[in-house]
């Protein structure tokens, strides 16, 4: 991936690199910012546990530490959807919506909503946090997802489902 | 529990708040709150993602490796900056194994999924659903699980 011949580079990046790597270090310093402020390092998926905690007496969801975030989780998640809605104003100036099946949108929630918990995070914790400290465990995690998930996607694409 | 309680002040929710809005502005910026970006990049059609992926990586990257090298503790919790080390055990690679089916079928994850709402993509709703409904299955699944290391329980 390192020494990609020019002629390639634009096919690999169609759009480019620059909203990828800006939209990145916003990504990093979200975290940044409430790690410096507080010392938690925030991840996305422990919100869907600890939110489950208000409403659900399973033992699981009752666990301190869920109890404990879960005010500041929720808080979190309202942040991410209005940074997304402003970004989506200033920039589209109009909403956007996906062409994703709902059956893939609901099948594959679930799977995440599984996986993530049982592997101790996600996207952001693993792979932006837990990867940004250099540990085995997310490291791990991440080359597991990424390589499962090219698999289905490609296996999905190969069966002629799209987008 | 350390810095665990319950009400920690009106700037402890502000700064949160602030946060999510800079972490989600990067999701929408990044094109990430799109499940057809995150499957372009799973189906080898644009390896953008590779850079948002490093781009946030290396900023919390740096942040951790210089405030966890310092002694000084967070303003407003008084905790101590740690890094983000979990305990490796096989279910590490089962959920992951599991969440990358998931990933690779809907190109969604959790917090791309928030920002997809925020985006406007109101059927981004049955993937947020379905992730409450796969977080409960697994926790109604599961024995009382015994906790990870103090350390490393307020990350992901």
């Amino acid at each position: 991936m390192d020494l990609v011949p020019a002629f390639a580079f634009t096919n690999l990046f169609p759009n480019g690199i620059g909203r990828y790597a800006i939209g990145g270090m916003f990504i990093g310093l979200g975290v940044a910012v409430i790690y410096l402020g507080t010392g938690i390092i925030a991840g996305a998926s422990t919100f869907l546990e600890s939110t489950l905690s208000y409403v659900s007496d399973v033992p699981r969801f009752q666990k301190p530490k869920y109890v404990a975030s879960r005010d500041w989780r929720v808080l979190f998640t309202l942040g991410i959807v209005g940074g997304a809605a402003i970004y989506q104003l200033a920039f589209n100036g109009q909403f956007w919506t996906t062409d994703v099946q709902w059956w893939r949108l609901l099948g594959g929630g679930f799977l995440v909503g599984v996986g993530t918990r049982i592997g101790k995070g996600c996207t952001s914790g693993h792979g932006v946090c837990g990867v940004g400290s250099a540990s085995f465990t997310s490291i791990s995690n991440v080359v597991t997802f990424m390589a499962v998930a090219i698999g289905v996607a490609q296996l999905v694409q190969a069966l002629g489902v799209s987008p | 529990m350390s810095g665990e309680s319950k009400s920690r002040g009106p700037l402890f929710n502000v700064l949160i708040v602030v946060g999510g809005l800079i972490f989600g502005f990067g999701l929408g910026f990044s094109h990430m709150a799109r499940p057809e970006v995150v499957l372009n990049f799973l189906q080898f059609e644009d390896f953008g993602l590779l850079f948002v992926m490093g781009g946030a990586a290396v900023v919390t990257g740096v942040t951790f490796a210089v405030a966890s090298r310092s002694s000084g503790r967070a303003p407003l919790t008084g905790k101590a900056y740690t890094r983000r080390l979990k305990s490796f055990d096989r279910n590490v690679l089962i959920g992951g194994g599991i969440f990358g089916v998931g990933w690779g079928l809907s190109g969604i994850c959790p917090g791309a999924a928030y920002a997809s709402l925020g985006i406007g993509n109101y059927p981004i709703l049955f993937a947020i659903g379905g992730m409450f409904a796969g977080a409960y299955a697994q926790g109604l699944w599961r024995k009382h699980s015994v906790s990870d290391r103090p350390v490393s329980s307020e990350a992901d």
